[in-house]
């Protein structure tokens, strides 16, 4: 009769081996424990003894072949045995139809995919008759991002005025006053203003009626920049080790120094934000922990350090994201970065970033706060150390002088490269920045 | 000192190795050795080498089952045979030995049943056999802790005034380990009826010896106070006096003995290990020529007796014992799942009932046709 040698687990724990050599051929005869095969696992090259005396019949995997662990190595016709009880094929009791229930600490371990589960076990969610399945969140058509994420929209500093009955009113009606004008004596959002914006009929409703059945599905083909994208973030993250730090620290006084700042002669015209700010504050601690601008150059065997900041400002444009950089930021004064920035994010909007603007980054800050986001774990652009997201700055009751104000903070959230800076140093970077938010005053010390 | 100069002081003429049978199968004369073989006469080696072919064959069975996919995982004695028929040739049926997972000659000559000696590696059985049937205890995997299991029961044999000894098993792998040198210093003091026997393979999984002792193991007995010896491992009549003269010194009152026997791991560590990534082929070669069981033909040979004959009949009967390994193996039934509460506690233990029952109850899940059973 046809035995059928499976290939076993050879080691501990092993999946596949895969066959260097046969020492047999197809109708030869073998012995029993003769060597018939050579088969490298992931832990050593091994000889493969043949389970049974008789003919070869039929050798399944050609040498250079990767066989599973229970799939069939070589069949052997034995004169007049029994079917054994330790070596039978393994199509056998598949071929029954019956649930092959498989050893799991000898030979062939437990299958795969096909785990044997108590029958009684198996619930599967079916809806009772006449219940309406949970619909799956349908895809909602979403407001359409900021063009770019450097533009820090005018947030008020307040929350829209308003009267607490017009405010439920709001609230009843799904109308969100932050999206309102009023119309009242300096500004107050009225009950007719709320009622008007709660008739026209809202953008998301419309399209949550004609969203595809939950079935249904949409491809959308990935493009050039997508690919780059992920690409990029697919390098990045499966290269270099991540670590990310975050830190919340009261702007409070940053606020109001922009505020002065921008009804200044000097900043006329330009748009000044917090990003600003904050791509000033990491300019000037990029300068004093190095670490943090500088490159792994793991072929080279060398560290690179940067003598200048090339700063990349991510921007999610309509085609994907996009991480412009300014050259030399570290050399610019808060005016010449607020016009960069504004011409950078402006370019990127219109699809005419150049090149050279994406090439030769060394750190990059991603404004997620336009998103309404305290914190994340940014991905660092390839090819440089660190990056830098800062959160939306929101009034928050925080302790002040002893007390607790309503303050605005916000979240820096730093990941960095762990091959390049280690804890300590990304700590300092982290806290000189915040330093300098908490009280820009400070500024003057770095002059 | 650098390593060579420790190694060079290692290889020096007095730590040599005490050898009764050269690897030509010269006899070499030892007055305190040969005091001990009065008895071992021709039929007697030739007895002792039939042992040592059929341990071998074992072993080699045993491997071959692993790569046919019987067993989960083998560690191969091969080359080891003196070292371990040897010393366990020289015990009492009363005395107990503790021993690793590698000493499946000594398992064979202290009359473990063959399946027995397989199950735990098939994962059949969570254990091999009943200690107290033969006197020895099942292997140990966590290395060295069964020096402590064997001083424990000598110091307790020796409270009970008995004269039998107890015997630890273990490789120049577990003289590192904390509980080894916890055993050695119980033992001294307590003048335990314990023989440290340390087979000195080579290799500490991928570890070589010179890296884990900068003088011969043997030596580290004389910080404990412990008489050593240090032998020929691959030299069977070495290794039957030497525990012979341990065991000697046990049963009369004279406490611990460390012997090192010096021999050599030829396969790799596990099935699942790949020596030649770690060591010479050169440094195998070189150990082949000291093969234990070809100076015995040797010695045999030289003694008048028909070598050929004898070895293809001592191979004959080693094939058996393999065919009925295998049968054994293959045809083996899958364990009862409560089998695996069994021997856990002496009495019993509510806690663990409340676990067998609520696994009878997810046995039960499977259908009666699933193994369920029992």
């Amino acid at each position: 009769m046809l035995k059928v040698f499976n290939l076993p687990d050879l080691g501990e724990g092993l999946t596949e081996s895969e066959v260097l050599t046969w020492k047999v051929s197809e109708g030869e005869t073998v012995a029993l424990n003769q060597v018939i095969a050579d088969v490298e696992t992931a832990k050593a090259v091994v000889e493969l003894p043949c389970p049974f005396a008789g003919v070869v019949a039929q050798i399944y995997a050609e040498p250079g072949t990767v066989v599973e662990v229970g799939k069939p190595m070589i069949a052997i016709e034995v004169e007049g045995a029994e079917p054994s009880a330790g070596a039978a094929p393994s199509g056998a009791a598949e071929a029954a139809g019956a649930p092959a229930r498989e050893p799991t600490l000898v030979g062939y371990g437990a299958a795969i995919e096909s785990g044997a589960r108590p029958a009684r076990r198996r619930r599967t969610a079916v809806p009772a008759a006449g219940e309406q399945p949970q619909s799956t969140p349908a895809p909602v058509a979403v407001a359409e991002p900021p063009a770019t994420e450097a533009e820090e929209p005018a947030r008020p500093v307040e929350r829209p005025r308003s009267t607490p009955p017009v405010r439920k009113l709001a609230r009843d009606l799904g109308v969100d006053l932050e999206a309102l004008a009023g119309t009242g004596p300096d500004g107050l959002i009225t009950r007719d203003d709320v009622q008007s914006a709660g008739a026209a009929p809202s953008a998301p409703e419309v399209e949550r009626g004609s969203a595809p059945s939950a079935a249904g599905e949409e491809r959308v083909r990935i493009t050039g920049m997508q690919k780059a994208m992920a690409s990029a973030m697919v390098e990045s993250a499966f290269t270099a080790p991540h670590a990310t730090e975050f830190l919340t620290v009261d702007v409070t006084e940053s606020m109001e120094l922009l505020e002065r700042l921008r009804a200044s002669r000097a900043f006329e015209g330009l748009k000044l934000t917090p990003l600003t700010l904050v791509a000033k504050a990491a300019c000037l601690w990029l300068a004093k922990t190095p670490e943090l601008n500088s490159k792994w150059d793991g072929e080279a065997g060398e560290i690179v350090r940067f003598r200048d900041v090339n700063l990349g400002i991510a921007a999610a444009t309509g085609r994907g994201l996009l991480v412009p950089n300014i050259k030399a930021a570290n050399r610019m004064d808060l005016a010449e970065l607020a016009a960069e920035m504004r011409g950078l994010v402006g370019r990127a909007r219109d699809g005419k970033t150049s090149p050279r603007e994406l090439a030769s980054g060394t750190f990059s800050i991603t404004n997620i706060g336009v998103f309404g986001i305290d914190a994340g774990t940014p991905i660092i652009n390839p090819g440089e150390a660190g990056i830098l997201a800062m959160g939306q700055v929101r009034s928050q009751p925080w302790e002040h002088r002893g007390a607790v104000a309503l303050r605005q903070v916000l979240t820096l959230s730093l990941s960095f490269d762990h091959r390049l800076v280690d804890g300590a140093q990304a700590s300092r970077f982290l806290a000189g920045i915040a330093g300098i938010l908490r009280d820009p005053a400070s500024l003057i010390t770095h002059v | 000192m650098s390593r060579e100069d420790v190694l060079t002081a290692a290889d020096t003429a007095s730590s040599e190795p005490i050898q009764l049978v050269a690897p030509d199968g010269t006899r070499r004369r030892h007055a305190e050795f040969d005091a001990m073989l009065a008895d071992v006469n021709d039929d007697v080696v030739a007895d002792l080498y039939v042992d040592m072919v059929a341990v071998r064959r074992i072993d080699t069975e045993a491997t071959h089952l692993q790569r046919q996919g019987e067993l989960a995982l083998w560690p191969p004695l091969l080359g080891q045979e003196a070292a371990q028929v040897g010393s366990a040739r020289a015990l009492r049926e009363d005395d107990f030995v503790f021993t690793s997972y590698r000493e499946n000659g000594v398992a064979y000559c202290r009359g473990v049943d063959l399946e027995d000696m397989l199950t735990v590696w098939r994962g059949n059985a969570s254990s091999g056999w009943d200690p107290y049937g033969i006197n020895m205890a099942t292997p140990q995997i966590i290395i060295g802790a069964q020096t402590l299991h064997a001083t424990g029961y000598a110091m307790g044999v020796k409270l009970d005034g008995g004269d039998q000894a107890a015997v630890a098993y273990f490789g120049d792998g577990a003289i590192t380990q904390g509980d080894v040198n916890e055993a050695l210093g119980f033992a001294a003091s307590y003048q335990a009826p314990v023989v440290f026997f340390c087979q000195n393979n080579h290799w500490a999984i991928s570890e070589p010896v010179d890296l884990q002792s900068r003088v011969p193991i043997a030596q580290r007995a004389e910080g404990f106070g412990i008489p050593h010896l240090r032998i020929d491992g691959n030299d069977i009549l070495a290794a039957l006096a030497a525990t012979r003269i341990a065991l000697e010194r046990a049963r009369s009152g004279g406490g611990p003995t460390f012997i090192e026997a010096v021999t050599y791991r030829m396969g790799p560590h596990t099935t699942a290990d790949d020596p030649t990534r770690y060591r010479d082929q050169a440094e195998l070669d070189e150990w082949k020529e000291k093969d234990p069981l070809t100076r015995i033909e040797e010695y045999l040979h030289t003694r008048g007796m028909a070598v050929d004959g004898f070895r293809e009949a001592a191979q004959h009967r080693a094939d058996d014992v393999a065919e009925k390994l295998r049968r054994g193996i293959t045809t083996m039934a899958d364990p009862e799942w409560a089998a695996v509460f069994e021997n856990v506690y002496a009495e019993d233990h509510s806690w663990l009932n409340r676990q067998r029952e609520q696994y009878g109850r997810y046995q039960n899940l499977f259908g009666s046709d699933a193994g369920g059973e029992a």
